[in-house]
């Protein structure tokens, strides 16, 4: 199976060079086949991925830039989103199948390019190679943003470009660094090198400057609500299925095993950016008047979630954070979609111009329905599994962490409710929207493969869990030695004299 | 004696060849300018053909004077590829007004001669030689198109400002010459090192850098650059951005390491400043221009910045990654001046205007795809091939315990990001301009794919090719 992953990059790579050159329908096509044969070639890698065997498989290694080396391979975070990102893919080539009229060849060739850019962030093993492949995904995007985005398309554009390239650029000078102390450019070695804890402050900002602002954390989250407001449906999708998805694993992969003193140095930062977070950008969503506008809060809101889990340093924090990120990659694609599908019929994502569309629309409206839950967190779908142990994790790191984040469980359903019941019940408000029709059989065949997904995950996680679970094992061991100790213990263990004595102590209190 | 000349061989067969050809241009007349021209790009790589064989014989000449190693011999190939870029570029330009003539290339080929001195110089004499012999063709080249006002001022004002910096380097060499007893670099060095840098010796760097500061175009001795670059005719700005700008920086890293060794913590607190000073400026004062000329010009600035984040860590690898910026630099910029030539409307008058870019990727898309890849390469945007020299040059200050200039030039860098985007943004995102005029020269379009071609992430794989190339030709420095 050696050079799958090199296969992998280079179909996409290939088709979005021949899209260049063929018709409008052409490029479609292209585009269709290069997606849906990188899909299989995933399906292909995970039905070969050995759970429990080596922790890096499919391992390339070429050395052939002199500085750094094309090494490529796998652990099983890595494999889970690359299968997100690859089935996400067809979905979005589907989804702009008819939306999308002008320059579509270059449109087409732009997505294939980012797939193959995206997948390589993931199977990268060198880190400069990871760092090419990470800060490359700027160019397609922002072409994505531009010019086929809305009317405010050009300030979005640039707003994600520079944002996200200024946060990346520390990191390059910390990588650097870490290069020349460490002498090795790859990434499994790195993994394996203590960095002096004086530096890990140092190293972790830099890298935190670039992972918080692809995440987004607040409060460097604000190039995402314009981001996705303007971008085409189908960018939208890559960009919340995918793209956020970066900042986590980046956090995954380099910052909490890599630095893991400092990491607990900077737990409070990022416990604090996270719950502020959660409350405050779920307000936030709760008075949008804006569709995509408010899911994109709502992301920020969700991500919160994977920054707690990831921090929390403990394998229920991370596992859970590991299951939003893959829930919430197939959950917010789903809901841009449903709010692509209505976008294309009336050309707006105002919300009060729609209303009662479950019943002109009623398959679009259970569909809707379903995804809205899986937000929401209601169990028996992905959603619950993840935020659920992300919680947990919190609660033992920190019960503070966990009680504010669980509000915004409850703000999550409230403006997630409220915009589905604004949309989809009722009556009727405009004319137009009444007369709108239900799902074409494209539209249902995207929706319903990402409802199959997001059920899978929601009734039995153990699928998506078990390639993980032994690479969350070997993290953990690593950052053991730095993790907090917590606030919540059982009262029967070892807590019990200090529990007493701070009841004498309150007595005598009282007494006085 | 005879070794000596063998040494020089590159710039002797360049002599013989702009004397054989000035005689051609003056007996043929003008309506053989083109078949001179292509005369003289044999010439240029005649002399590179010679380059490295002389380089692994390896040497200094005329006692001293002349030194023909590695270092000198990356640069002068690097310089001699530019100048032919530099010729073809104005083979298909000039012709349409009528006003080529046959005395553009014997500039050109004399200027070369003068750079190559620059990068081979061993004494500070040479050193202002070499300078002038490139400044005096440059100075006639910048006004070449005497009939044009602007064409007449850029030539002017290059001069008076390029004479007064030959004045100061003078001094600066005069007052080097008093101190230390001697203009050979490596007396220079050993009086440096024997005695601790004295105030005299101090003002004599000080001058020397300011000096080549001023051809480089390393702010604060910037102000001329934008002005002749937008006045001068454009193939002539494709050569003044490319080739004397490798020239005056390897001879800079020549005389600052060479020379002024020794002294390295006293200028390299003025390269950081010239460097700082350059990114930010250069990244700054471009987003307002309208003219693309001089927008290049900015860049050109900005770039010289980078590199110079090189010299100021002022080690074997800060030299190898200002060779290999200077190399991706060169096809960068000759590729987007190329682009610029393009730029005619119907009746081939040439538009220096960024907004006549716009919506190019749709009446020309081949020709904006190349742009663009320039563009997003000169941002330093991986995975283009422009991100790799800057990312040399920072690994070179890291390594040299200067992490926090890294850091600082790295974050300017996303200054600069702003205007490269801002011309993308107008080819791609707005709406079509009239399209240009059609052109058909067919050299330069082979000229334009070759640079995008390079730049484009397909260059990570002449890495292994390069890298040893500049890494064998910084350690000829230490």
């Amino acid at each position: 199976m050696t050079g799958i992953l090199s296969l992998m990059l280079a179909v996409p790579l290939v088709a979005a060079l021949a899209c260049l050159f063929v018709s409008a329908s052409g490029a479609r096509w292209i585009a269709l086949a290069g997606t849906l044969i990188d899909f299989a070639l995933g399906i292909v890698l995970w039905a070969n991925y050995d759970i429990g065997g080596a922790q890096w498989q499919f391992v390339e290694y070429a050395p052939v830039f002199s500085r750094f080396a094309w090494a490529l391979g796998i652990d099983g975070i890595a494999l889970m989103l690359i299968m997100l990102s690859v089935f996400l893919m067809p979905i979005c080539i589907v989804a702009s199948w008819t939306s999308i009229e002008k320059r579509v060849p270059e449109y087409m060739a732009a997505f294939l390019l980012m797939e193959t850019l995206m997948i390589g962030v993931f199977m990268a093993q060198d880190i400069f190679l990871f760092y090419i492949f990470f800060e490359a995904g700027l160019i397609p995007m922002f072409l994505i943003i531009g010019i086929w985005g809305g009317a405010n398309r050009i300030y979005a554009s640039y707003k994600f470009f520079l944002y996200t390239l200024v946060g990346s650029l520390l990191m390059l000078v910390a990588m650097l660094w870490m290069v020349n102390f460490a002498g090795t450019t790859s990434i499994p070695k790195l993994l394996a090198t203590d960095f002096p804890a004086q530096a890990q402050t140092w190293l972790w900002l830099a890298f935190f400057a670039s992972f918080a602002v692809k995440m987004p954390m607040w409060p460097v989250h604000t190039w995402l609500p314009d981001a996705h407001v303007q971008a085409p449906t189908a960018g939208s999708v890559i960009l919340a299925g995918v793209l956020l998805k970066l900042g986590g694993y980046g956090f995954v992969r380099f910052s909490l095993p890599m630095f893991p003193e400092a990491s607990n140095e900077f737990f409070w930062l990022v416990m604090g950016l996270s719950m502020v977070a959660i409350v405050y950008t779920s307000l936030v969503a709760l008075v949008q008047n804006d569709m995509k506008k408010l899911i994109a809060y709502s992301s920020v809101a969700h991500m919160a979630f994977v920054t707690i889990g990831i921090f929390a340093f403990n394998r229920q924090g991370l596992e859970g954070a590991l299951i939003v990120m893959l829930s919430h990659g197939l959950v917010s694609g789903a809901l841009f979609l449903c709010v692509g599908v209505i976008y294309d019929r009336l050309h707006t994502r105002e919300i009060d111009r729609y209303g009662g569309l479950a019943n002109n629309m009623p398959a679009y409206a259970v569909l809707f329905l379903l995804f809205t839950m899986a937000s929401v967190g209601l169990p028996g779908t992905g959603g619950f599994v993840g935020e659920f142990l992300s919680l947990i994790g919190s609660y033992r790191a920190s019960s503070l962490v966990g009680a504010v984040a669980t509000t915004g469980i409850i703000l999550g359903a409230a403006y997630m409710l409220y915009l589905y019941w604004r949309v989809a019940y009722g009556t009727s408000r405009n004319p137009d929207a009444a007369a709108m029709p239900d799902l074409n059989a494209r539209e249902l065949v995207s929706l319903g493969a990402i409802a199959a997904v997001v059920l899978w995950m929601g009734i039995y996680p153990e699928s998506f869990l078990a390639p993980m679970r032994n690479d969350v094992g070997l993290l953990m061991a690593r950052v053991e030695r730095a993790a907090p100790s917590g606030d919540a213990h059982l009262a029967k263990s070892s807590n019990v004299p200090a529990a007493s004595a701070a009841h004498e102590t309150a007595a005598e209190g009282a007494h006085h | 004696m005879g070794e000596s000349l063998a040494l020089t061989l590159p710039e002797i067969i360049l002599t013989v060849g702009a004397i054989v050809l000035m005689l051609a241009a003056a007996f043929a007349g003008d309506r053989h300018a083109r078949t001179i021209t292509w005369a003289a790009i044999g010439v240029l790589a005649l002399a590179a053909a010679w380059v490295p064989g002389i380089a692994t014989a390896g040497g200094v000449a005329f006692d001293g004077l002349f030194v023909a190693d590695s270092f000198a011999a990356f640069a002068k190939v690097l310089v001699y590829i530019a100048a032919a870029a530099a010729l073809v570029a104005a083979n298909g330009w000039f012709g349409r007004a009528g006003d080529y003539r046959a005395e553009y290339p014997v500039l050109i080929l004399l200027s070369s001669i003068g750079m190559g001195m620059m990068v081979s110089a061993g004494d500070l004499l040479t050193l202002y030689v070499g300078l002038e012999l490139q400044s005096l063709a440059a100075y006639v080249l910048a006004s070449f198109q005497r009939t044009d006002n602007r064409s007449a001022e850029a030539g002017l004002k290059y001069f008076v400002l390029g004479a007064l910096a030959s004045g100061i380097l003078l001094y600066g060499v005069s007052l080097l010459y008093g101190f230390t007893g001697s203009t050979l670099f490596g007396d220079v060095s050993v009086a440096l090192q024997n005695d601790g840098v004295s105030t005299g010796e101090l003002f004599g760097i000080v001058f020397v850098l300011a000096g080549i500061a001023f051809k480089v175009s390393a702010v604060p001795f910037h102000m001329w650059t934008p002005d002749v670059y937008e006045g001068a005719p454009t193939p002539v700005t494709a050569f003044f951005a490319s080739a004397p700008k490798v020239a005056a920086m390897a001879l800079l890293t020549r005389v600052a390491i060479e020379g002024m060794g020794p002294a390295t913590f006293e200028w390299r607190q003025i390269v950081i400043f010239m460097a700082l000073a350059s990114t930010i400026l250069g990244g700054v004062a471009a987003i307002g221009q309208p003219n693309i000329k001089r927008l290049l010009a900015y860049s050109s600035i900005n770039n010289v910045g980078f590199a110079l984040i090189g010299l100021a860590a002022a080690n074997r690898e800060g030299v190898s990654a200002i060779l290999f910026y200077m190399a991706v630099y060169v096809a960068m910029t000759v590729g987007s001046f190329l682009i610029v030539l393009r730029m005619r409307d119907e009746a081939g008058e040439p538009v220096e205007t960024i907004a006549s870019l716009s919506g190019l990727s749709r009446t020309n898309k081949p020709l904006a795809a190349a742009m663009a890849i320039f563009m997003f390469s000169l941002a330093g945007i991986p995975p283009l091939f422009g991100f790799w020299p800057k990312f040399l040059v920072f690994d070179a200050a890291v390594r040299a315990d200067l992490t926090w200039l890294a850091a600082v030039g790295i974050v300017t860098s996303a200054i600069s990001a702003f205007y490269y985007l801002k011309i993308v943004k107008t080819m791609y995102f707005d709406e079509p301009a009239p399209a240009y005029g059609p052109t058909a020269d067919v050299p330069q379009t082979i000229l334009i794919a070759a640079a995008a071609l390079f730049v484009s992430p397909l260059g990570y794989l002449a890495i292994p090719l390069i890298q040893p190339l500049a890494d064998n030709a910084a350690s000829a420095l230490f």
